[in-house]
């Protein structure tokens, strides 16, 4: 599994009902079904990810985030997770808000435009960064609201979210100290645990 | 003689009829004292008689849905393209049951079949059938097969809504469904399509009322109007536009009311042949099925509530360009399924050939439903040891 998903893994308590934006294909759901007891639904848009889903029996709705959480409940789940989506969302804010009212909790992954190589690139080379956790080019890219780690724990005071928890990591190897001591300059992926209220 | 038919085909098959004697009380408040159903089944139940797929037939669908009846027979099955060796419904993993329902004109008693109490032909008389009633009269089926649960239950569109049936009115039973191109209930433009074709139908004078059989008469034009209109609920504005656009028959316009256009052409085919091989009573009776369908309508319309008997995993798909049963419809179906807190997964797949999309190849939606009944197979194996 992704370090991030490893990561997400240990957040999430035996047992719980989740939902899962942006699931790809199933790991974490499957994972978290298997070893700790976890159900609930995965949202994907992607054909290979969707098929990938239900052949490992991972519950899968095609839905676009940007059409929003109106068919879910409020509390409908006990943690909501967003990897690797939120930068690709029309309205993060607005999905925040969406999140934390379908469930009380919430783990969002996202990559840290702040990253040292990112902030290197732009610096030197005066281009829009092209790495490992941000592949596409500027005018491709399904990435619209990229954002630093420093921006996201903005967002949250602003909205009145709670942040539980907090880390950074990178797509396989365990963040190194730098990474804890200036997560917003050392950290490829930006891990949030939020929850309602202050 | 196989060796004439496609290596992914079933081959030849032949249909069964199954008699039963026990007598079956209907939603309309009549018993039918005794009935047979003409089915086929494709592929071996395994020992544990745990691999068993129901497929349930849409509108003018009947039991034949793969392989063919002869050597020489042109068309193969209704579902062929999706039950066969390696195929999606895969005949060397799964035994397959499909049949002819109730009320059906294609060997299962039906309107067309003599009435034991009058010694005529029940004609008109016929008792109007229900969704559940069918799926009852199935579940005898499955007794009489020795089918205690089946591994799946999946349709298309009429097909899909006997499944959703199956899975309220015989939870223990079933432990996957697939609803294709279906919805829970349907809409007031879906009746009004369904009245049309049934005043079409009632309004020809060789209809006689329903007793057309013993005047030796077909209600064909009627039978005609209906397959024509229905037809063009099937399709898409698209399909039918990149297949037939405005072309004509001859090079030029003719001022007059015969064919011209390349659709009216197909449409009047499409009706000609159907008014051949389809009964009228029965299609009269199919249509009021899905009118009547609405199993939340026992629940002040909460179908979540509907859903609570539930107990397997859903697999629910749509198609975007289909509009008699339009995604949306499928979506209440999930929504419900999701607020009800069942085990589903959804797929919108991406199809230019409106409701039919069903029946016809297409990638993303064979590896959907595939990658799901590779899953079911999968839990028949796991749940053997």
């Amino acid at each position: 599994m992704r370090a991030d998903l490893e990561l997400i893994y240990d957040w999430v308590p035996a047992g719980a009902r989740i939902l899962d934006l942006g699931c790809g294909d199933g790991t974490l759901l499957d994972t978290l079904g298997q070893r700790k007891g976890v159900t609930g639904y995965g949202l994907e848009i992607d054909p290979t990810g969707l098929a990938a889903c239900l052949r490992r029996g991972v519950n899968v709705i095609e839905q676009n985030l940007d059409d929003g959480l109106g068919n879910f409940d409020d509390d409908a789940f006990d943690v909501v997770v967003m990897t690797q989506a939120l930068q690709a969302l029309r309205r993060p804010d607005s999905m925040l808000v969406e999140m934390l009212r379908v469930a009380p909790e919430c783990i969002i992954a996202f990559p840290n435009f702040a990253f040292w190589k990112h902030r290197l690139h732009l610096s030197l080379r005066g281009r829009m960064p092209v790495s490992r956790s941000l592949p596409h080019a500027w005018y491709d890219t399904p990435n619209i609201h990229l954002s630093t780690f420093r921006d996201f724990a903005n967002l949250c005071r602003e909205k009145g979210v709670r942040i539980a928890d907090e880390a950074v990591g990178s797509a396989d190897h365990q963040p190194h100290w730098t990474s804890r001591r200036w997560p917003n300059l050392f950290g490829e992926t930006a891990i949030f645990r939020v929850c309602r209220g202050r | 003689m196989s060796a004439s038919f496609p290596p992914d085909s079933v081959g030849l098959v032949t249909p069964q009829t199954a008699t039963f004697d026990t007598p079956l009380p209907l939603a309309c408040g009549k018993t039918l004292e005794r009935f047979e159903l003409v089915y086929e089944t494709y592929g071996t139940l395994n020992a544990e008689r745990s691999n068993a797929v129901l497929v349930c037939h849409a509108l003018s669908g009947h039991h034949h849905a793969a392989g063919y009846h002869a050597a020489d027979e042109r068309k193969p099955g209704w579902w062929d393209a999706y039950i066969g060796p390696g195929k999606v419904i895969d005949t060397e993993r799964f035994f397959v049951v499909s049949l002819n329902n109730l009320g059906g004109c294609h060997g299962s008693t039906g309107p067309g079949s003599l009435n034991p109490q009058t010694g005529r032909l029940w004609g008109p008389t016929f008792p109007v059938l229900t969704v559940a009633d069918w799926v009852h009269s199935q579940a005898r089926l499955a007794d009489h097969l020795g089918i205690s649960r089946f591994a799946a239950v999946v349709g298309g569109s009429l097909g899909g809504m006997q499944a959703l049936q199956w899975t309220i009115a015989y939870p223990e039973r079933v432990a996957n469904a697939v609803v294709i191109a279906a919805t829970p209930r349907l809409s007031a433009q879906n009746i009004a399509f369904n009245e049309v074709a049934r005043q079409a139908i009632r309004s020809d004078p060789d209809f006689f009322d329903g007793w057309y059989a013993e005047r030796e008469a077909i209600p064909k034009l009627g039978l005609k109007l209906a397959r024509m209109i229905g037809h063009i609920t099937y399709l898409s504005e698209h399909s039918m536009g990149s297949r037939f656009g405005r072309d004509l028959r001859s090079d030029q316009l003719n001022f007059g009311y015969d064919v011209e256009f390349q659709v009216e052409s197909y449409l009047r085919h499409q009706g000609d042949t159907f008014s051949t091989r389809f009964d009228a009573n029965t299609y009269l009776l199919m249509t009021k099925a899905l009118d009547y369908f609405d199993p939340a309508g026992q629940h002040d319309g909460d179908l979540a509530a509907a859903l609570a008997p539930v107990a397997c995993p859903y697999l629910v798909i749509s198609f975007t360009t289909d509009w008699r049963f339009a995604p949306a419809r499928s979506r209440e179906l999930v929504d419900a399924l999701l607020r009800a807190g069942k085990a589903v997964s959804y797929v919108n797949v991406d199809s230019p050939h409106g409701h039919d999309a069903f029946l016809l190849p297409n990638d993303h939606y064979e590896a959907v439903f595939g990658s799901f009944m590779q899953r079911v197979h999968a839990d028949i194996r796991g749940e053997g040891h």
